[in-house]
């Protein structure tokens, strides 16, 4: 038996996460700290919020920190996944071409700002990927009457830094997470046009996978993330970063 | 941003200042497929023999098969092997998905057709006289075996850096069963597509030079070995 359970302890604990938290630097800089105070190895397995719930779903990883709430509880509540917790949040935001085509500049009302888009015809790119970002756009094209156009509107199916890319070189409006776009800001002819809305807000949750129906996931290693990263010190940290000098993430005080 | 020639000076940097993550992608790449080659080329070569030497049913058919294999996709291969190292598929229960040893299935499995295919024409050409002249001598089938293995080796050289070749390079399978794990599956390849997603092109540009380096050095090595060949025959 104690041969089993130090077996379990060097387990690696698997976190599927998305783009936006590893291709910030945010897990590169949080995760030391907790493996220095647990002893667990995290393998961070970066994809878009919809592959990273299918990984967690299938028992192939142990713990999902994502950002997509309506997807986060249905998948909690089907069975898949215990103990969410909301940890963290940044926001949306709307970036295009400086000669700003579709006048996006200055608007605060994201479905507005699409209205523009479609109304104008401007060339839109969505990450038409299952993201959450991809998510959070199609929610708020369904408050459109208006559908949304091939001629105009393509789908990169790629990562956001991707997708900000080829934005830039056609010249073209897209939604963004704010940590991809700091990064990419000085490499992009885009600009930020549109933000502050509260429908732009950008919660993420840690979900752990359901070690009921799946025995073998690393459950107490996932619970020990999931303390870790909702605690002060976690917080702290998570506040602390900063990108290009300013802050990312903001942590969510939960109650309980 | 800063052109390729720049790009390409901070990259020869970064390659040679030694910077320990950037060793470590390609540390893993090596790792996985000089290990994939290994494993594959024993059973590749006896199966490329029988094909050759033993005439039996389905023997042209299961050729053609390995020969067809030779172009499929390695997404494919990635994805057939994903769905099979799920913990919802069939081997599941190996905790194998997401590990360098997934890694070397799928390159095994990449590189498998086209040591058959190779090591079948190189000893198809070979001289018959070599495997009928050790078994009147009395050498066993298996020593018989060795001695054309031997006689056509430089095609068989060949035939495993091609093999190789195509398993360093390679993206989709590794992406799809690895996970580009920083400092565990994350290889050369994988690391230069995600490096591009990021616009990070510095680091890209330092990995494809190592590839490209490499590549090379397989051609050169080719070259060599296959004039070796025809000085034999």
């Amino acid at each position: 038996m104690w041969l089993f359970t130090s077996f379990v302890q060097a387990a690696p604990l698997r976190l599927a996460t998305t783009t936006s938290t590893d291709n910030s630097g945010l897990m590169r800089e949080l995760l030391p700290y907790f493996e220095a105070k647990t002893g667990y190895k995290v393998h961070v397995i970066a994809v878009g919020t919809g592959q990273a719930l299918r990984l967690g779903r299938d028992g192939n990883v142990d713990v999902v920190l994502v950002h997509a709430p309506k997807a986060e509880l249905q998948f909690v509540e089907a069975g898949y996944g215990i103990n969410r917790r909301q940890v963290m949040s940044n926001d949306f935001v709307f970036v295009g071409p400086k000669h700003d085509p579709a006048g996006l500049r200055r608007l605060r009302d994201s479905v507005q700002a699409l209205q523009r888009i479609a109304a104008t015809q401007s060339l839109f790119i969505s990450r038409g990927d299952d993201s959450g970002t991809h998510k959070k756009e199609r929610s708020l094209w369904e408050k459109l009457s208006q559908k949304s156009d091939p001629a105009w509107y393509r789908e990169a199916g790629q990562g956001m830094g991707r997708t900000l890319q080829i934005a830039g070189e056609l010249d073209a409006y897209t939604l963004t997470d704010r940590g991809t776009w700091l990064v990419f800001r000085k490499r992009l002819p885009l600009e930020l046009l549109v933000e502050g809305d509260p429908r732009l807000h950008n919660p993420y949750g840690i979900i752990a996978v359901n070690p009921k129906r799946h025995p073998h996931v690393n459950h107490q290693g996932a619970l020990a993330l999931i303390d870790w990263i909702t605690s002060d010190e976690g917080k702290h940290l998570i506040r602390e970063f900063k990108l290009e000098g300013r802050p990312l993430f903001v942590p969510i005080e939960t109650t309980d | 941003m800063d052109g390729l020639l720049g790009t390409t000076q901070q990259a020869l940097q970064l390659l040679l200042t030694g910077n320990p993550e950037l060793w470590t992608i390609v540390g893993v790449s090596f790792s996985v497929s000089l290990k994939a080659i290994i494993f594959t080329t024993p059973v590749a070569l006896v199966l490329a023999f029988v094909l050759a030497y033993l005439d039996f049913p389905g023997n042209r058919l299961l050729l053609s098969v390995f020969n067809s294999l030779l172009s499929v996709p390695t997404v494919v291969v990635g994805l057939l092997l994903y769905l099979l190292l799920s913990r919802q598929g069939p081997f599941g229960d190996l905790k194998l998905l997401f590990t360098q040893t997934a890694m070397v299935v799928a390159q095994m499995i990449l590189c498998f057709p086209i040591l058959v295919a190779l090591g079948h024409a190189a000893m198809q050409a070979a001289d018959q006289r070599a495997w009928e002249t050790a078994r009147t001598l009395g050498a066993p089938p298996w020593y018989a075996m060795l001695t054309v293995l031997y006689e056509v080796r430089f095609a068989l050289i060949t035939a495993v850096l091609t093999g190789f070749g195509r398993i360093i390079s390679e993206v989709g399978a590794s992406m799809m069963v690895g996970g580009n794990i920083m400092g565990f599956t994350r290889n050369i390849t994988t690391a230069i597509a995600l490096e591009t997603s990021k616009g990070e092109f510095v680091q890209g540009v330092a990995l494809g030079l190592v590839l490209l380096l490499l590549a090379f050095l397989l051609n050169f090595l080719l070259g060599y070995f296959q004039g070796k060949g025809k000085l034999i025959a």
